[in-house]
């Protein structure tokens, strides 16, 4: 059995030392930290949900502090944090209403093939309760249709569950864990598929004989590109190079490798390429709750141009990436300086930057920042997993992944 | 590393023993050097802060993330300070990065530090192969895995190259001829193709005519040579296990580039190589003194170091949050709204900054308060300081615990040590070194060690001496506390070399100066810096060790055998033994050590209390009556009398113009004793007989005694051209 404490150190190492890069990376190294530490965490018989809850948090505090910029870590913490309440919600009311189930649970039981070995009811009818009491009633909950069992009032039922709870203890006690790493196990297939969930909506996106402007490199704008291509669309794809780092390179590349059209360009020469342009399309590191985005340098460049020219300005961004927190939160770090040898060769200035002679103050001013914001009012459209959303409707889609308990950890 | 791909051209289990290998660094945790005195007699300069994280956890924190497993720390001064830190830091549970310290008190130099490993090596054989030296003063954020790789790669394939040395590029001023570390320009000769290095000159580099002497042999056995003056050497070295076994066997290498690389260039019978790595985008220096201390600081500041910079926690440090203009700010600093807190500027923890304050390019540590109306620029405040209203505080390193009373002003280049106390209205003079302990005696430092760090020996004598200063008035105004220790002798000039405070601008002008001089007059050698170089100047493309200071510190050490001799009454022959043992350890020539022994000799009879010059005559002959023995041992030839004489007539010039009257009779005794021969005298007289009239004084006086030798001669020959007859 791996000590979970040190696989968490290491985790934390790494973060601090910016060896992980890349928000799905990230995110999904933090998920499955996360499902070790809960299936690891012995859960005392009473309160678990809470006690599962504060070991989650406990441990991410510590991640989220060991690389405050990049937001996915905190996301995925505090969908984790929102996985374990609600599976805590849905046992309950399901001990409420699995009773007057009982009878009809075992051929339930059969038909799933689960094999939990607790009665009650299908899973989406559980999970759909569970939504439903612990969600403010929403657009998409009423489109749902919740089923009858589940409507059962929580509240109401705090006089009849007794008797429940003292038959089922044992079996809930491990109910509750191994509901909740089955959901953070979903999770964990999400962020792996979120691309190919996204790039599977290039196709109403993208028409033939388009030309789309990308900016940086994203794997995720990479596989919407190429889906669409392996649909049969012929078009064309300039690349702004993204300096100083230029990943722009990188993706060139690589859509080369896969067969598209490639323009590689300066990304000072957006604005002149724009006109030409039909759509842009760039990879958000995250998406905050005003529908702003954070995205690699020089992407707030191309939005204002592509805005100048009225094209459309796509965000493709899996669920991992969509922040609970407001730009203007004190405690959301937006951005990260690098090191000035990115821009400049230290040897060629050095004899700039020797502080023994003049003022001894530096006169040259390095500033390299890793990421640009662009207001929701640039972004004409966010392409998640879930579809295409406008950036007004981002807070609502947000509110359904995470609760409201876990935005300050 | 264990995947790593090999050549197969040697065994095969040999080379999966070697990527198996666990990757190991020593490191130095002791610079061996006085530069951050008096800071560093309190405490080591590995835990120094810089930018308010001890120098060490850079170190450690870049060679955990670079890959390295092992590391080895070697403590000497102050060993317990250091190992107690690591103790409670959170390197001793770091999952990645064993730390292991090894102690010895014994190491004087970066050399005994690594032949105590090697010694230590035969018994526990914990380094298996090819490692890391670094000091702990390092900050870098270089790769090395490739790099040690590269090293074993060419390792295999040449048996003799046991060293990678890493260097970078950045020039030089052109003024000072200073790197921005504040070390000397630096001369490397590295084959372009190979990338071995061929020769390598630090210092005593003839500036003024940017001259470098090369091995003509280099020229011969290498088709093409690059020479770099714009490298800077970053003390990181990967060294095989040779390296370690050399310094055994060499037990005269104490410094790692002054002795070993050079002792490795010079020596062909073992042919060893040295290579080179210039290391691009990386950043990697060295705090070795108080002007790298300054540039490095503000490379964090401006983010060379990345990630390891003040806003991230990469060490067990707190991070600070980075605001607009690279001001780096703690949550909890309370500050005022009238405080102007400036561009490139790092506020630490719990600090309170006062009203009207101005504060610019400085780095404030944890729980300082600051007074109102303080005006701090360029300035490092470590943690805990108390800075009155009014103060002025500029290019000054300020260490723990220092209370600066209202309306003082620190001048550039201060640096107070430890829990001084400033009185009021007290004026700190530029570049004054203030410490709560007294300088030491030059007699008690080892002088003639230049590498003896603070042992701690050192500190727990000087603070009994502390104890003392209670009772008397202090240094630093009336209500103030701390010694200020004077400049070292010939070091004055230099001071502004290595402070924190930027040259000042007449110095440069002056060495600007000095330059257009020299280049008006070719035939006069300028030596732009002080005037004090100048005795190093004649044989400056001679011979590489500063010949200079090497004679100082053998006259004095003659001059202590030769009155411990006297003293002990220790026998003639006993006496050349010393000597001579003296005479190669600091590669003298026999008429050096005549020229000392007459020194001290002539030193011994003036420092007898004498009360006329007829009793100093005495004493005097007396004195050579008693020791011509252990002179004549060395003035068997005309040179080396020459030599003596010489240093007579310097002495009665210099330093003990008592004997000036006497000189013609002391030389007559001298001659009587067999001590000088006629030829020498006579010899001595021709040359000065073409030189200034100053100089003749001597000469003069002798006249006499030169015209009867000159008569005998010529009677004599005049005898035995009768006898011949």
């Amino acid at each position: 059995m791996p000590d979970v404490q040190s696989m968490v150190l290491e985790f934390v190492n790494k973060l601090r030392k910016r060896k992980i890069e890349g928000s799905q990376a990230t995110a999904r190294c933090t998920v499955e930290l996360l499902r070790s530490v809960i299936s690891h965490h012995r859960v005392p018989h009473a309160n678990q949900a809470s006690a599962l809850i504060d070991a989650v948090k406990a441990v991410g505090a510590q991640l989220v502090a060991a690389n405050p910029v990049e937001l996915a870590v905190g996301n995925v913490v505090r969908r984790v944090l929102h996985i374990i309440r609600e599976e805590d919600l849905s046992l309950a009311t399901a001990a409420v209403a699995g009773f007057d189930l009982l009878d009809a649970s075992d051929d339930d039981e059969d038909v799933n093939g689960k094999g939990i070995g607790y009665p009650g009811m299908s899973a989406a009818v559980v999970a759909a309760a569970a939504r439903s009491t612990l969600r403010p009633p929403s657009l998409q909950t009423l489109l749902e249709g919740t089923p009858e069992s589940a409507t059962v009032p929580y509240t109401s039922s705090s006089g009849a569950d007794s008797e429940s709870k003292t038959a089922d203890k044992s079996s809930v006690t491990r109910k509750l864990k191994h509901d909740v790493i089955e959901g953070v196990n979903q999770l964990i297939h999400e962020i792996a598929g979120c691309h190919e969930q996204i790039a599977e909506q290039a196709i109403e996106h993208i028409h033939q004989n388009e030309v789309i402007l990308t900016l940086g490199s994203s794997r995720t704008v990479l596989e919407f590109l190429c889906a669409a291509k392996e649909k049969k669309r012929s078009f064309r794809v300039f690349v702004a190079e993204g300096a100083p780092r230029y990943q722009g390179h990188l993706l060139a590349k690589e859509l080369v490798a896969r067969g598209l059209q490639t323009t590689v360009i300066t990304d000072s020469a957006v604005f002149a390429m724009i006109s030409r342009v039909n759509m842009v399309i760039i990879g958000a590191h995250a998406v905050m709750a005003n529908g702003g985005v954070i995205g690699p340098v020089g992407v707030n460049m191309a939005a204002l141009a592509a805005k100048k020219h009225a094209v459309p300005f796509v965000v493709l961004a899996g669920s991992h990436k969509l922040c609970p927190l407001y730009p203007h939160n004190p405690e959301v770090l937006l951005n990260e300086l690098r090191s000035p040898s990115e821009l400049l060769d230290f040897g060629e200035f050095s004899d700039c930057l020797d502080f023994g002679s003049g003022s001894g103050s530096p006169l040259v001013q390095v500033v390299n920042p890793t990421f640009d914001y662009v207001p929701p009012s640039l972004v004409s459209l966010f392409i998640t997993d879930t579809g295409g959303h406008n950036p007004s409707y981002m807070y609502r889609l947000i509110a359904d992944y995470y609760s409201a308990d876990d935005l300050v950890m | 590393m264990g995947a790593q791909k090999k050549g197969g051209a040697r065994v095969s289990d040999d080379s999966e023993e070697q990527s198996r290998q666990r990757l190991q660094a020593i490191l130095l945790a002791d610079s061996f050097t006085t530069k951050f005195r008096p800071v560093t007699l309190e405490r080591p300069k590995v835990l120094l802060p810089l930018v308010n994280v001890p120098m060490i956890d850079y170190t450690l924190a870049w060679l955990e993330s670079a890959g390295i497993e092992e590391v080895f720390v070697f403590c000497c001064a102050h060993s317990t300070q250091i190992i107690d830190y690591l103790e409670t830091s959170e390197w001793r549970t770091h999952p990645n990065l064993v730390v292991r310290t090894i102690e010895s008190h014994k190491s004087i130099s970066a050399g005994d530090a690594l032949r105590y490993i090697y010694e230590q090596q035969t018994e526990t054989s914990q380094i298996q192969g090819d490692f890391v030296l670094v000091s702990g003063d390092t900050v870098s954020n270089m790769p090395l895995a490739d790099l040690i790789q590269e090293h074993r790669e060419r390792k295999k394939r040449d048996e003799k190259a046991i060293m990678t040395m890493v260097i970078k590029k950045s020039k030089p001023s052109l003024i000072t001829h200073q790197s921005r570390l504040g070390t000397d320009q630096l001369f490397i000769a590295v084959d372009p193709l190979t990338k071995q290095l061929l020769h390598y000159e630090e210092d005593k580099v003839d500036h003024a005519r940017g001259s470098v002497c090369l091995d003509k042999s280099l020229m011969e056995s290498n088709p093409s040579v690059l020479l770099y003056n714009d490298m800077q050497d970053c003390y990181i070295d990967i060294c095989s296990p040779e390296v370690l076994s050399l310094f055994e066997d060499n037990f005269d290498y104490q410094h790692l580039r002054r002795h070993f690389v050079k002792g490795v260039l010079v020596d062909d019978i073992m042919g060893y190589k040295i290579f080179t790595h210039e290391i691009g985008s990386s950043y990697a220096a060295r705090v070795d003194n108080f002007r790298s201390y300054d540039t490095v600081s503000k490379d964090i500041i401006q983010r060379w170091t990345y990630p390891y910079v003040p806003d991230i926690n990469f060490g067990g440090n707190r991070p600070v949050k980075l605001g607009r203009q690279g001001i780096y700010r703690a949550c909890d600093v309370v500050q005022s709204r009238s405080a102007d807190v400036g561009a490139s500027t790092v506020v630490g923890y719990g600090t309170k900054i006062g009203n009207g304050d101005r504060i610019l390019n400085s780095v404030i540590g944890n729980g300082c308060s600051i007074g109102s109306n303080v005006v701090i620029e360029g300035s490092y405040i470590w943690n805990n300081v108390t800075i009155e209203d009014g103060c002025e505080i500029r290019n000054a390193i300020v260490c723990d615990g220092v209370r600066i009373r209202a309306g003082a002003v620190l001048e550039p280049g201060v640096v107070l040590s430890f829990k001084v106390v400033v009185g009021r209205d007290f004026v700190v003079p530029a570049y004054s070194k203030v410490s709560l302990l007294q300088q030491p005696m030059k007699e008690d430092s080892d002088e003639e060690l230049e590498y003896a760090d603070s042992g701690s020996g050192t500190a727990d004598r000087l603070s009994g001496l502390s104890l003392e200063m209670e009772s008397k008035g202090s240094e630093l105004g009336p209500d103030g506390a701390g010694y200020i220790w004077e400049v070292c002798e010939g070091a004055h000039d230099e001071e502004w070399k290595h402070s924190v405070a930027p040259i000042p601008e007449d110095k440069l002008a002056e060495i600007t100066q000095a330059m257009d001089d020299y280049d008006d007059m070719e035939d006069e050698s300028v030596v732009p810096t002080s005037g004090e170089l100048k005795s190093d100047a004649d044989s400056i493309n001679t011979d590489v060790n500063d010949p200079g200071d090497d004679y100082g510190y053998f006259e004095k050490e003659v001059e202590g055998t030769f009155l411990r001799a006297v003293e002990e009454g220790i026998k003639v022959e006993l006496g050349v033994l010393e000597i001579n043992s003296l005479r190669l350890s600091y590669n003298m020539e026999s008429a050096d050590c005549a020229g000392a022994i007459f020194y001290s000799m002539m030193k011994l009879a003036v420092d007898t209390p004498h009360s006329s010059a007829s009793e100093l005559y005495k004493t005097a002959s007396s004195i050579i009556a008693k020791w011509k023995g252990l002179l004549g041992f060395y003035v068997k030839q005309t040179d080396e009398q020459i030599e003596v004489m010489m240093k007579f007539e310097e002495m009665c010039q210099e330093t003990a113009k008592e004997l000036g009257p006497l000189f013609a009779q002391i030389l007559h005794v001298l001659y009587e004793k067999d001590v000088v021969q006629e030829d020498a005298i006579m010899r001595w007289a021709e040359e000065k007989a073409g030189a200034d009239e100053a100089d003749k004084v001597y000469l003069q006086q002798c006249e006499t005694f030169i015209q009867w030798l000159k008569e005998a001669s010529e009677e004599e020959d005049e005898d035995d051209d009768e006898e011949e007859d």
